[in-house]
């Protein structure tokens, strides 16, 4: 932990199920909106610039919430590198390791929520892999954690066998419900609905507390379940949570399809006296406009339940970065 | 929790009040499926007046999801009424608007679902 034992979280990927990207009508379609904002105004230096895209538009205009699968780092102070999920975001993360801190001597720890694709895919284009001198360790609570990565390596799916990553790359099985001290921090996972099961982690520095949970269903009526969550996410300073879906999809045409909603996360957090909840794992027919959207609508929500707390109430994207 | 059901010729209309959360969905669920079993084609249609239901969790509009699929598995008409300002945001907000037939009055709603229940009403 650095000394002042603050977390900071990157977000590396975000998009739930597959990656997508920006088509060249929706840029410039955000284009044209922040050229008629800026109409009349004297924008002749990249400083006046850059704070009229940060002061005056929209996030939605002058940003993007990206396309990436998942990947979140968590950076404690401590030397190695803390990964959940290895989805495309993965190969972002993996590049801007090897520009950081150079290509070889480094440790990366790698929380595997589940292994469906879109939560492996970014590994076949992990830099440090392809490096010797540098160690990953992968860990799940999956037993066939290891047969999926060589599976995705293998032909006629990848070019190169994962027998032949130089990196040193080892699987640890981990069970839910049990404490582990990994990386400088306290690593708690818990089984989660989803096809096939996920599992949530709650990690603790200090008295700092990080919850990811994606890719998770919860089943309202089952009140033991919804407590067992609340208690998971008990205090904690930020939950990542799947709120891909409506509260209407997920209790309709898409239950039992292992995903969540704002509403539920946001009653969730306010169970268990969380700060922050963050949406993630975006629904990938999502454009910029509409995960805004579902961004101010979940504040208003937070508004007009809140009891004596407040949850601080964010939307993922990629790139994003949260001190705690 | 009381109901306390009114019935207009066909249709029936239900009062729930209060909050409608973890500690009364189950309780606002047995009072409601009764009612729910007579929701068909034929027998009785359902509006559930709104008016003094002050908040409702995930788990209560889940209540209100089940009640749905059953009464279009019956083929009956169930509809929710006069929502309170905070209710209906949180209608929209979760996308119940668009899978629940949601009405701005109790009279609006059996006006769409049958004329002798609204002649009933505007009777009565």
């Amino acid at each position: 932990m650095p000394p002042d034992g603050r977390l900071t979280v990157r977000f590396w990927g975000t998009r739930g199920s597959i990656p997508v990207a920006m088509t060249s009508a929706e840029v410039r379609r955000k284009l044209i909106a922040a050229l008629l904002h800026a109409s009349g105004r004297r924008l002749d230096t990249p400083e006046k610039a850059a704070a009229f895209l940060e002061r005056d538009l929209d996030f939605a205009v002058s940003h993007t919430f990206g396309g990436n699968s998942s990947c979140v780092e968590i950076a404690t102070g401590h030397r190695d590198y803390v990964l959940c999920d290895l989805g495309s975001g993965a190969r972002v993360f993996g590049n801007d390791a090897l520009a950081t801190r150079g290509p070889s001597g480094q440790t990366f720890h790698a929380f595997m929520s589940h292994l469906h694709w879109d939560h492996i895919m970014g590994f076949p284009f992990f830099m440090p892999a392809y490096t010797a001198g540098n160690r990953i360790r992968i860990y799940g609570c999956h037993a066939d954690l290891e047969e999926a990565f060589r599976g995705q390596h293998a032909a006629p799916s990848f070019p190169v066998d994962f027998s032949r990553l130089p990196a040193t790359i080892e699987f640890v099985r981990l069970e839910p419900e049990r404490d582990y001290e990994i990386a400088g921090l306290r690593v708690r996972p818990k089984a989660q609905h989803h096809s096939g099961d996920s599992y949530g982690y709650r990690f603790q520095a200090n008295d700092k507390v990080v919850v990811y949970s994606t890719d998770a269903e919860h089943k309202q009526d089952d009140l033991a379940e919804i407590k067992a969550f609340a208690e998971f996410f008990r205090d904690a300073d930020l939950v990542i949570f799947d709120s891909q879906y409506s509260l209407a999809e997920a209790t309709s045409i898409k239950e039992d399809w292992g995903h969540s909603s704002n509403v539920v996360g946001l009653e969730l957090c306010q169970m268990a006296h969380a700060k922050r909840l963050c949406l993630y794992h975006h629904e990938p027919v999502s454009d910029d406009e509409r995960i805004a959207a579902l961004l101010a609508e979940t504040r208003r929500l937070e508004e007009i339940t809140r009891g004596d707390r407040r949850v601080e109430i964010l939307a993922a994207y990629d790139g994003m970065e949260i001190a705690l | 929790m009381d109901l306390t059901p009114k019935r207009y010729a066909d249709t029936v209309v239900l009062f729930p009040v209060g909050r409608i959360d973890h500690a009364t969905s189950e309780g606002f669920k047995t009072a409601l499926a009764p009612h729910m079993a007579r929701c068909a084609e034929g027998l009785d249609r359902i509006i559930l007046d709104f008016a003094g239901v002050e908040y409702i969790s995930s788990v209560g509009l889940r209540v209100l999801m089940l009640a749905s699929k059953q009464a279009k598995t019956q083929r009956g008409s169930l509809g929710v009424a006069a929502l309170q300002p905070a209710v209906r945001e949180i209608f929209d907000i979760s996308r119940f608007t668009m899978v629940l037939d949601v009405f701005p009055s109790v009279r609006e709603g059996l006006a769409s679902f049958s004329r002798r229940a609204l002649a009933a009403f505007d009777a009565a």
